[in-house]
C-alpha cells in the first residue's frame, strides 16, 4: 500500500475503509539467513537496508516488547550533523543525507523538519570552540553559520540576552539540523522492511545465543529456538545483558537520561536551541508541546525514570535561558536507558564470535543516527566489511587505545560522558 | 535518592559524586597486560539489578564509599566505607 495525496483523497471519500496494517505481525520460522535482535529504530533500519541494499530478505527482527517501544519512542527527536571529530563527522553527515531522502525512500511521512539548530555560546572561549566546530562541519561538507549576538536575536528574540552569568555572545547555526517524528521513523522502517519480506516478530525475547566452535548458530527465545548463521545485536541500553549471552563484557554502562514535554502551546520556538550553560536543549513539537531535556542523572540505571535533582536543574536552565516558558505546564517526563561508552562514541563492529555482530554505544545521541547506523550495520553484516562512514566505530579501540573518539575532550572514562 | 553515609548519615544524592562500578577497587598490576587493564578501565557487567559502585561524599566528609544498589528500583541496600572494603580485600 503506497501513500499519496490521491490515496488520502480516495480514502477520505470512501469512509477510510481501505487502510491496511502497515506491517505483518510475523510468526517465527525455524531458520533465517540473519537475525536482528532488537526492534527499535536501529534494528528496523538495519533490517530495511539489509533487504533493500543487499537483497537479504530471509531475515527476522526479534523484539521482546513491541516495535519502536524503546528509545526510538522516547527521545527528543533531534536530527543533526554537527560533530567535530573524524570518525563521527563523516558518519553523522552520511546519516543526515539519508534523513533528507528518507520520506521519499520509505514513502512515509516522518515529518522531518530542517528548522535549524542553534547552539548558543556565552564566553569568548565557547565562541572559539564553536567557530572551530563550525569549520569542521563545513570541511565535512555540512553547513554551519557563526551568528553574533544580534544574529541570534533575529532568530530567537525571546531569550534572556543579558543574563549576568550567561550573557548570550552568539550561536552556531546548523541550518540543516532539525527534528523528526520519532515513532514514524520506526513505523516507516518497519513497513519498508516488512514489505520486502522481513519477518518482524514482536513479544519474542531472546534468552540465549547459540555458539558452536566460535560460530554463531542461532538464538533461543521465549517463542522457541531460531537458527541463523548471522546474528546482529542492536539493543541499546540492554546491550550488556544480550552480549553476556554470548559470553561478552562490553565497554558500556547503562545510564538514565530524562526528558520533558509541556502541554501544547501555539508556535513560539521555531528552532532547536541548546544552552551553552551545560546541558539544556529545547524544541517545539508539531503538536505544540515544548520538548526539552538535559544531561544524564549520572548513575547506572535501568529504571526508565530519573530523580528530581536533574529535573530541577533542567527546569532552572530553561527558566534562565527563556523565562517566557515559566507558565507552561509540564505534562510528562520520562527516562531512557542510554548505552554509554567510555569515550561517548558508538560501536558498529564484528565480535570474536564468527557471524555475531554488534551495534551499540549510542549514548544519548542515537535518534539522529537511526538511518546511518542501520545502513552501515547492514553493510557490515551483509559483506563482512566495515562501511566507510562508520569504519572507525571499533569495539577494540578501548583495549588498544587507538582511535578513541572523545568529542567532549574529557577523557575516555565511564563517568565522564 | 538518598545515600546513608557511614560518617554523616542520610544525605541527598546531590552531595555525592558517582565514580562507577566498584571493579575500580581492584587495580591490576602494572604489568598485568592489555586484557586485564581493558577489563578494569572499560569493560563492565552492567547488571540490571544489584550492583556495587564507588561513590564519593564530595560535598560532605569526602569519604569514598562502596554502595550496593539496585539499578532497576534505585533501592540502596548497603553503604560501606571503601577503605574498609579495601582492607577486607587484602
Amino acid at each position: 500500500m503506497r501513500f499519496s495525496g490521491w490515496r488520502v483523497l480516495r480514502e477520505g471519500l470512501t469512509g477510510n475503509k481501505g487502510w491496511a496494517p502497515h506491517w505483518r505481525d510475523a510468526e517465527p520460522k525455524a531458520e533465517y539467513d540473519a537475525i536482528i535482535i532488537g526492534g527499535g529504530g536501529h534494528g528496523l533500519s538495519t533490517a530495511y537496508y539489509l533487504a533493500k541494499e543487499h537483497g537479504l530478505t530471509n531475515i527476522a527482527v526479534l523484539e521482546k516488547g513491541y516495535l519502536g517501544g524503546g528509545n526510538v519512542g522516547r527521545n527528543t527527536t533531534i536530527v543533526r550533523a554537527n560533530y567535530f571529530l573524524q570518525g563521527n563527522s563523516e558518519f553523522y553527515s552520511h546519516s543526515l543525507k539519508l534523513w533528507e531522502g528518507l520520506e521519499e525512500d520509505l514513502n512515509y511521512n516522518v515529518m522531518h523538519s530542517q528548522r535549524g539548530l542553534i547552539n548558543l555560546f556565552h564566553s569568548d572561549g565557547q565562541r572559539d570552540a564553536f567557530a572551530r566546530r563550525g569549520n569542521s562541519m563545513i570541511n565535512q561538507g555540512d553547513d554551519a553559520v557563526l551568528l553574533d549576538r544580534e544574529g541570534v536575536r533575529k532568530y530567537l528574540p525571546y531569550l534572556d540576552f543579558d543574563n549576568v552569568r550567561f550573557p548570550i555572545y552568539g550561536g552556531l547555526l546548523h541550518p540543516r539540523g532539525g527534528t523528526a517524528r520519532h515513532d514514524a521513523v520506526a513505523w516507516g522502517y518497519a513497513r519498508g522492511a516488512s514489505d520486502r519480506g522481513v519477518d518482524l516478530i514482536q513479544k519474542c525475547e531472546v534468552t540465549g545465543i547459540d555458539i558452536e566452535n566460535g560460530q554463531v548458530r542461532g538464538v533461543q527465545t521465549t517463542r522457541g529456538a531460531i537458527r541463523a548463521k548471522k546474528v546482529g545485536i542492536v539493543v541499546a541500553g540492554r546491550s550488556g545483558q544480550v552480549a553476556a549471552m554470548a559470553g561478552m563484557r562490553l565497554p558500556i554502562e547503562s545510564h538514565i537520561l530524562q526528558a520533558f514535554v509541556t502541554e501544547g502551546l501555539k508556535p513560539c520556538i521555531d528552532h532547536v536551541v541548546s544552552f551553552g550553560m551545560g546541558h539544556f536543549y529545547i524544541s517545539q513539537s508539531d503538536k505544540g508541546g515544548l520538548v526539552f531535556g538535559g544531561d544524564l542523572d549520572f548513575y547506572a540505571s535501568y529504571a526508565s525514570r530519573g530523580n528530581l535533582p536533574m529535573a530541577e536543574h533542567v527546569m532552572e536552565a530553561g527558566m534562565t535561558l527563556m523565562p517566557m516558558i515559566g507558565k507552561a505546564k509540564v505534562l510528562r517526563s520520562w527516562g531512557g536507558i542510554m548505552d554509554m561508552t567510555p569515550d561517548g562514541s558508538p560501536i558498529i563492529d564484528k565480535t570474536d564470535t564468527k557471524g555475531l555482530f554488534i551495534d551499540c554505544g549510542w549514548c544519548y545521541g542515537g535518534f539522529k543516527a537511526v538511518p546511518g547506523s542501520g545502513f552501515s550495520f547492514a553493510h557490515l553484516m551483509a559483506t563482512g566489511n566495515h562501511h566507510g562512514p562508520a569504519a572507525k566505530f571499533r569495539l577494540d579501540r578501548f583495549r588498544t587505545g587507538t582511535g578513541l573518539m572523545d568529542e567532549e575532550g574529557t577523557g575516555a572514562q565511564h563517568n565522564l560522558h | 535518592m538518598r545515600l546513608d553515609c557511614p560518617m554523616c548519615g542520610s544525605r541527598d544524592r546531590r552531595e555525592f559524586y558517582y565514580q562507577g562500578d566498584a571493579v575500580m577497587l581492584a587495580r591490576p598490576a602494572v604489568d598485568a597486560g592489555e586484557a586485564a587493564w581493558d577489563s578494569y578501565l572499560h569493560l563492565r557487567d552492567n547488571p540490571a539489578g544489584q550492583t556495587r559502585e564507588l561513590w564519593q561524599h564530595e560535598a560532605g566528609c569526602g569519604a569514598w564509599l562502596v554502595v550496593t544498589r539496585d539499578t532497576v528500583t534505585h533501592a540502596v541496600s548497603a553503604v560501606e566505607l571503601a577503605s574498609d572494603v579495601k582492607r577486607a580485600m587484602a
